[in-house]
């Protein structure tokens, strides 16, 4: 390896790189070590997350675990189950936080997503979904952090909106969301026509959209 | 299963309602189809809203404990502590790392970066390639020039690329890794950059001698070498 240049015939001046016209190397400011995040936006924690900031993920696990746990609890009924799906999950935002950052899509769209997949994978290997439902107590923990008083708002929009959801498009999305089922399964399960589960869980998605956006909300967790 | 049919998936992927075998072919179909794509996101959007109907405990603070740990212990792919500790990367928690994410694979996320699915999963092949090779104690590392980094190869003259702060590719355009016997530079595999460190694994051995370099070159790659050369080394 030592005086490689002198031995090696040819070799080439990289010339792009030694005229400074460098698409390579742009500086990146070391993260800040840590504190306080609390000013941040969902993306940039992302985004410091993408650079290998390990207190970012830590923050935004904070803001989506209650979430994140709740959710995959609901899905799995197993506490263990569902421990291991939020693990997991936020294991892959550690890990492609960076591929992530190129999109435009909202960052709780992308972690509650990897949750929802994790655990509905898991759900259908383990086939619990039969399974009577656990009984999971709302609140175990005494006072509320910010973050949950903000997620408590953002959930008193979502249901309120899904009250205005006719009840054949809201029963399809819950079965299918929540209950991990496939939609042949739901077809099954409703006694309807595969085509009709479709057009209900897609009717319904878009209408859910709507009815959200006319509600305000927003499934950013950051300070505003 | 037609196209048509396809399109009709869009709202029971977004809920993940599809079977595997019906995920697999929708997100092979998103690929090649713009409106899916776009409507996904959106569907997407609400569908994950409804997380937020559900009123769950607190997860325990064990959780917490055991994800961190697990985060301080694997460092992204993408920022394997290579000078902290020469090559001594702990390869099965890096793989498996890699295969977690893997295994939670993003529908569009991961598309638009890679343009196919296809292409997306053999990255993380190619990236559990690359890891495999910086984390051999046997492997030798020889210094870039142009870049921050290392060309890595191992005994057996695989060989992966190391570097730092590169930044992504732009639109359109695609690194290209050659190597260079002294014939003519033969491409090595295409990378996109960007993130703190890019590791990436050479898609042909590296004999003594040769020349592995980086250019520049439109997406989906070149057989042979247009862009000038950004950097590279030369491996012993």
């Amino acid at each position: 390896m030592q005086n490689r240049r002198s031995t090696m015939p040819h070799e080439p001046e990289f010339p792009a790189a030694a005229r400074g016209n460098t698409v390579v190397a742009l500086p990146i400011p070391p993260p800040p070590s840590s504190g306080p995040f609390n000013h941040l936006s969902d993306e940039a924690l992302v985004a410091l997350v993408a650079r290998g900031d390990d207190d970012a993920l830590a923050a935004l696990y904070d803001r989506f675990s209650r979430v994140a746990y709740g959710l995959a609890l609901r899905i799995l009924r197993d506490r263990a189950l569902a421990e291991d799906a939020v693990q997991e999950a936020f294991l892959a935002v550690w890990r492609t936080a960076d591929r992530f950052l190129i999109e435009r899509a909202k960052p709780s769209t992308w972690i509650l997503t990897l949750v929802h997949r994790r655990s509905v994978d898991l759900v259908r290997r383990e086939e619990r979904r039969r399974a009577d439902p656990i009984e999971v107590a709302p609140h175990e923990s005494g006072a509320e952090t910010a973050d949950e008083v903000e997620v408590r708002a953002e959930r008193r929009i979502v249901q309120h909106a899904l009250t205005r959801l006719p009840a054949d498009q809201r029963e399809a999305l819950e079965l299918a969301y929540y209950g991990g089922l496939t939609q042949t399964e739901l077809a099954e399960r409703l006694g309807q026509p595969l085509g009709t589960i479709k057009s209900r869980m897609f009717t319904g998605l878009r209408r859910l959209r709507e009815l959200l956006a006319e509600e305000g909300f927003e499934a950013e967790l950051s300070r505003r | 299963m037609n196209v048509s049919d396809l399109h009709d998936l869009v709202a029971a992927h977004a809920l993940d309602a599809l079977e595997l075998r019906e995920r697999e072919l929708f997100e092979r179909h998103l690929v090649t189809c713009d409106r899916c794509r776009g409507e996904l996101e959106t569907l997407q959007e609400a569908a994950s809203a409804l997380a937020f109907d559900v009123e769950g405990p607190t997860p325990p603070p064990e959780l917490r404990a055991r994800l961190l740990a697990r985060v301080r212990e694997q460092q992204p792919a993408s920022v394997v502590p290579l000078a902290r500790r020469r090559w001594a990367v702990p390869a099965a928690a890096a793989l498996a790392a890699a295969a977690a994410a893997g295994a939670v694979g993003l529908g569009i996320w991961g598309l638009s970066l890679s343009r196919s699915l296809e292409s997306e999963q053999s990255a993380r092949r190619a990236e559990a390639r690359a890891l495999e090779i910086v984390s051999d104690p046997a492997a030798t590392r020889y210094p870039l020039r142009g870049a921050d980094g290392a060309i890595v190869v191992t005994p057996a003259r695989a060989a992966a690329l190391v570097v730092s702060r590169l930044a992504a590719a732009p639109s359109g355009k695609t690194y290209e890794l050659w190597v260079d016997r002294g014939d003519a530079p033969r491409p090595a595999g295409l990378f996109r950059g960007g993130g703190d460190r890019t590791i990436v694994a050479l898609e042909r051995p590296v004999p003594a001698g040769a020349l592995v370099s980086v250019s520049l070159e439109r997406a989906g790659g070149v057989d042979r070498l247009t862009g000038p050369l950004l950097f590279g080394a030369r491996a012993a």
